[in-house]
């Protein structure tokens, strides 16, 4: 009898205990590659520990990686929801629907979809400018390479990573009218032993210049390895390859956003909006240009992010043509978001067509 | 397109090295699959050895050791497979599975504290008077050490099971165990003998992933490359010499239609991702249909001791 009322007593005070730790809100993650990949989800989770930091004991998170695209992630959303998940944030183009079949069925749930296009009433979409980190990286590639060839590790034939190609062709051309692109997709986001092959092929084939839209560091191994290739981080700064091969990187910073939206959904206020945001915002953050870049090269970079930051210059100006020669921009017009959104094509120059 | 700045020689050296993770898995496999039993978990094997190879490797800044470590680790993890199927009778292919699941969610716990750490790689070997012929001294003898024993560990399984008295006890075990037993032959010891070396292969593999290929570790890093071996090792036929010509085609493909991509070839980019694959196949499936030999008898089965 006596050990009986311990025993619940003991529960009940568990119960008290956990019922005053119970946070206000929760937030889920959901993460396409792993967290140590040092590229893009690393990023993404520490804009998650940027929340729980900022947000104490009020928030609590939970995150899942390795989410594969498709039927998967919508297993992973439900039950996310289902563990009383206010918030949840979707981290990968390939989520898109999964995210608004989820967001139908649990309409108290609001949703943030990451680089994808469709929304509803309680799903809100967000991505960053990657295209104007491009183009500072296109220039340097394009003042820096000695062979006149730039390789380019494509995943997938999205718009984003289009744009992202566009970008940097066009800034290289402006400085050197011989730099060639070469341009190899391997069809995912993260798979370092593919990578490292597509880096080792290109620069077999004489690349010195390895841009890549994919998330793991195997190419700039392969580029260490090599030697005299130049590589720039993507999504995270890969710090661990300075000063070469990694001359620069672009570094996602979500933490300020993730804070922002936790903080609108702890006030009530959260609505479903449309976030695009680049390097004047800081959600696009340039990383630090190393001393393997000449000094002049360096500081012409260094002035392009301060034009873009201001938006005094916007890297999509004409006078541009698309490949097949048509105009698409007339001088010194600029391109706009729904044509960007929706970019499909390549800019005169390129050779090679976009894989349907 | 432009042909011409594909280059034989680094072709040929490139391919070499895409295929030796999975040569050193599918010559183990072949092994374990002659002597009757159907070991699954490759997949799971491979990549504890990649997590093993990486941590020691890191740990001890000596590439060889994590090699060996990894041989080590993995046999005995098979070791684990060979208890249940042998001597507790269990379903060899829900076995094999489950060893690959255990596998990748071990490797994936062990490695998370060295994840995004670069590891020492094997230096590529420089033979004195071969490396220096044109052509072929790039392509074929600037390799680091583990291309060559893995060449080495073919010839030898091809040696040992043609040649000698040992390798002639382990086919038969694998064509008919109950005869083999009824000669006196330790059926379930030549087994477990040969799972530990098809582990101890497997981690090779793996920890050549993470030590050359790429070297870094990352969850999941094999991405399928134990399960392209065990397809190659069927289609081949379950010869030794059949193993690495599929190995290298595979490899060879996969580095071609990157290579193809690269020099801006006007085939379609699907096509080329899938070529490996289809190629691969094709090719074994032509070679082995002349000739008739199959799988060994009692592949897969439970051996029963009768008497």
């Amino acid at each position: 009898m006596y050990i009986k009322s311990v025993i619940a007593g003991a529960i009940a005070s568990l119960g008290v205990a956990a019922a005053a730790l119970a946070a206000d809100v929760k937030v889920g993650f959901v993460y396409v590659g792993p967290v140590g990949d040092y590229g893009w989800t690393y990023e993404h989770d520490q804009g998650r520990l940027a929340v729980e930091e900022h947000f104490g004991d009020r928030v609590e998170t939970v995150y899942q990686e390795l989410v594969p695209e498709g039927a998967d992630s919508e297993r992973v959303m439900t039950q996310m929801a289902l563990q009383g998940a206010d918030l949840i944030f979707t981290t990968s183009f390939g989520y898109m629907e999964p995210t608004i079949n989820v967001a139908k069925k649990f309409p108290d749930v609001k949703f943030e979809h990451a680089t994808g296009y469709m929304r509803a009433d309680n799903v809100s979409t967000y991505s960053a400018r990657f295209y104007e980190g491009r183009a500072i990286q296109g220039h340097i590639a394009g003042k820096m390479t000695k062979t006149n060839k730039v390789g380019y590790i494509g995943s997938f034939p999205i718009p984003e990573v289009v744009r992202g190609i566009n970008s940097a062709f066009i800034h290289a051309r402006k400085v050197n009218p011989d730099v060639e692109f070469n341009i190899v997709w391997i069809y995912t986001w993260f798979d370092p032993a593919k990578e490292a092959d597509a880096a080792t092929a290109l620069i077999e084939q004489g690349c010195d210049v390895v841009l890549q839209h994919t998330d793991s560091t195997a190419p700039q191994a392969a580029a260490e390895k090599a030697g005299g290739v130049i590589t720039f981080g993507q999504a995270s700064d890969m710090a661990m390859f300075k000063p070469m091969p990694r001359v620069s990187s672009i570094i996602d910073d979500w933490a300020p956003y993730y804070i922002a939206r936790t903080q609108a959904v702890l006030d009530g206020t959260w609505t479903s909006t449309d976030t695009w945001d680049g390097i004047g915002p800081g959600m696009v953050g340039i990383g630090e240009i190393t001393s393997a870049v000449p000094a002049d090269v360096k500081a012409e970079a260094l002035a392009m992010k301060d034009a873009i930051a201001s938006g005094d210059y916007h890297p999509f100006t004409g006078p541009i043509n698309k490949q097949d020669g048509s105009v698409w921009l007339a001088a010194g017009e600029t391109a706009d978001d729904g044509t960007l959104l929706g970019m499909n094509f390549y800019v005169e120059g390129i050779k090679g067509d976009v894989p349907q | 397109m432009d042909f011409s700045s594909i280059n034989p020689a680094l072709l040929i050296a490139s391919l070499m090295v895409s295929a030796t993770p999975i040569l050193l898995a599918a010559i183990g496999e072949a092994v374990v699959e002659k002597s009757g039993v159907l070991n699954l978990g490759v997949e799971g094997m491979m990549i504890v050895g990649a997590v093993v190879g990486f941590i020691v490797a890191v740990n001890t800044d000596t590439p060889l050791l994590g090699f060996v470590c990894a041989a080590i680790i993995s046999g005995i993890f098979s070791i684990i497979f060979g208890i249940l199927t042998q001597y507790l009778k269990s379903n060899q292919v829900a076995t094999g599975l489950g060893l690959t699941l255990v596998g990748l969610g071990l490797s994936a716990l062990l490695g998370r504290p060295y994840e995004g750490m670069k590891s020492p790689t094997l230096k590529a070997l420089e033979i004195p008077f071969f490396s220096d012929i044109p052509v072929l001294g790039k392509m074929l003898f600037s390799h680091d050490l583990m291309i060559y024993f893995s060449i080495f560990l073919v010839t030898l399984v091809w040696w040992f099971l043609k040649y000698t008295h040992a390798g002639m006890v382990l086919r038969a075990v694998g064509e008919n165990h109950d005869a083999a037993h009824a000669l006196g032959y330790k059926v379930v010891r030549v087994r477990m003998l040969a799972i530990m070396f098809g582990g101890a292969t497997s981690g090779l593999g793996g920890a050549y992933i993470s030590l050359a290929r790429v070297p870094q570790w990352t969850e999941g890093m094999t991405a399928g490359a134990g399960w392209i071996a065990l397809a190659i090792v069927v289609f081949a036929s379950w010869r030794p010499w059949r193993v690495l010509f599929g190995a290298y085609i595979f490899g060879g493909v996969t580095v071609l239609q990157l290579n193809l991509q690269a020099a801006g070839a006007s085939i379609p980019v699907e096509y080329l991702s899938m070529s490996p694959y289809l190629i691969t196949i094709v090719v074994l499936v032509i070679i082995s249909s002349r000739g008739n030999q199959g799988a060994p008898a009692s592949l897969g089965r439970p051996f029963h001791a009768s008497s």
